[in-house]
């Protein structure tokens, strides 16, 4: 293939790809009114929702990220038998259908589940509870860090952890000074991802916590229940979500400096 | 070992789909596709697979969210609800016609076989965790008619109770099988089909919402006659059969 041919290909493919990804966005924008749109948000409930998965996809994040940072760690340094069978399972939760993952969810820690007596007994509520909601995003985001995690520590410069050990620090020193803030464009990322999976999840929501305003009705279950009936009110549920999500997407990628931002190496 | 273990993979995807293909024969017939509400799921299933005179694809949802792909542009070619209103509602806005009532259904007070609700009374005085259908989807508005009916106290000690507002009717069922509700205002039919770990609790009848299945072919339908020939099986042939034995009440007159 010619030089001007291939070039005319990659730049083809990268304005198909956007023209396909940009357009669904720009069109939950374009189809209704501005005023519409904010009257819409003026619904209690749609506050309600909104205010839900901030708050519960901020506290899966945060259990996602403290957990599974040394879990990361301890799988991107460390060899032993079974390794790959563990890594499977962690990242297994990638690929179920969400539908899946609300029914795999409900046969553990459902009332009538494996763990169920264990977690009644302990006086704790899941289904049908905010706890729940909290429960199944962090089961289908927390693949997306761990492994993006594992694989930024994977290719940290071993002669920087080297000289961090040699030099006297203790391993969790170095995870915490060393690793994480030269990993952390990559852990952004994996945050980045985990946050908007999180945000999204429709099905292991609905099938294990419920839909209920204010306790376990998130956003997109909000949006799910307006679209039958009112859809300039789905419509805008959306649009503040396409927001709420590429802020703190940006924030997120903030943190993580230039490198998250898309730019090349170097 | 990665490459045997996705070939291995691969080849499972391969004899899925041939498995889904390899079956048919070429089929000749014209292509109808239904839109129907989740509690027609197995009645309409089983008849749908005999019905001779098309290839019946069935769509089960919340009667609401095919309306609202109806309204979209999106229409199948006929849609079986679990309502009357919506139906009706579509007809008047000229996206469906030839609306007719094929089923009835009741609504009961679903609970699990040991539970300690023993009759709609106990209900309200009850720790019970409680789930209804949502305001949009017909289960629901039956639901907000029935609690409508009753004095405010009553009313207000029974939405008390509520813990999530599901979009379709299967959904509460599959949260009593699993106990993960206590009680759920559902479909009679959706209970029996559920098996012998559910009760219906029967509802006073002076409450009772009269509740009407209708359906109705899209007038944007590519197959008209075809449509109307499976609504009138629906009505009074083989599949008004698998209804009346799934326990769908007739039509009336």
């Amino acid at each position: 293939m010619s030089r001007a041919a291939f070039g005319a290909l990659l730049v083809g493919s990268l304005a198909l790809s956007v023209a396909f990804l940009a357009l669904p966005v720009a069109a939950i924008f374009l189809d209704s009114s501005p005023g519409a749109l904010i009257a819409s948000l003026g619904d209690p409930a749609a506050v309600d929702a909104l205010m839900l998965s901030a708050q519960t996809t901020s506290i899966s994040l945060a259990i996602i990220v403290a957990v599974g940072t040394p879990a990361a760690w301890l799988l991107a340094t460390r060899e032993f038998r079974g390794k790959a069978a563990v890594v499977t399972l962690v990242e297994l939760p990638l690929v179920l259908p969400p539908a899946v993952a609300g029914i795999a969810l409900l046969a553990a820690f459902g009332p009538a589940g494996v763990l169920g007596g264990a977690i009644e007994d302990a006086g704790i509520r899941l289904v049908l509870e905010t706890a729940g909601v909290v429960v199944a995003l962090t089961f289908v985001a927390a693949p997306f860090y761990i492994r993006q995690a594992q694989a930024s520590f994977a290719l940290l410069d071993p002669a920087v952890i080297d000289a961090s050990r040699t030099l006297g620090a203790s391993e969790a020193r170095t995870l915490a000074r060393i690793a994480v803030p030269t990993a952390l464009p990559g852990l952004a990322a994996g945050a980045a991802l985990a946050l908007g999976r999180a945000l999204g999840e429709f099905g292991a929501t609905l099938i294990f916590a419920g839909s209920f305003q204010g306790i376990t009705q998130t956003a997109p279950l909000a949006i799910y229940d307006r679209f039958a009936t009112d859809f300039d009110g789905a419509l805008a549920l959306s649009a503040v979500l396409v927001c709420l999500s590429a802020g703190l997407l940006l924030a997120v990628k903030v943190v993580g400096g230039p490198e998250s931002l898309g730019h090349a190496r170097g | 070992m990665a490459a045997i273990a996705g070939l291995v993979g691969l080849a499972g995807l391969v004899a899925i789909w041939a498995a889904g293909c390899g079956g048919a024969e070429a089929d000749e017939r014209p292509q109808l596709v239904v839109a129907a509400a989740a509690s027609l799921r197995e009645p309409l299933t089983e008849c749908a697979n005999r019905y001779q005179a098309a290839e019946v694809r069935l769509g089960f949802a919340s009667t609401g969210e095919h309306a609202a792909r109806i309204r979209q542009g999106a229409p199948p070619d006929v849609l079986a609800g679990a309502d009357a209103r919506t139906p009706e509602a579509l007809e008047a806005e000229g996206l469906l016609t030839g609306t007719s009532v094929f089923a009835t259904n009741e609504l009961v007070l679903a609970v699990p076989r040991h539970s300690g609700i023993r009759s709609f009374e106990d209900l309200g005085g009850s720790q019970a965790r409680l789930v209804v259908g949502s305001p949009s989807s017909p289960i629901g508005g039956y639901t907000e008619e029935l609690l409508a009916r009753l004095p405010a106290e009553e009313r207000s000690a029974i939405l008390a109770r509520v813990r999530s507002r599901e979009p379709d009717a299967k959904g509460m069922i599959g949260k009593l099988l699993r106990g993960a509700a206590d009680a759920a205002f559902a479909y009679r039919t959706d209970v029996a089909a559920a098996g012998p770990s559910l009760r219906a609790l029967d509802l006073p009848d002076r409450l009772l919402p009269s509740i009407a299945y209708a359906a109705g072919i899209a007038t944007a339908s590519e197959h008209p006659d075809e449509a109307a020939g499976f609504v009138e099986d629906v009505r009074s042939g083989r599949c008004a059969s698998a209804l009346r034995e799934a326990g769908f009440g007739e039509p009336g007159p």
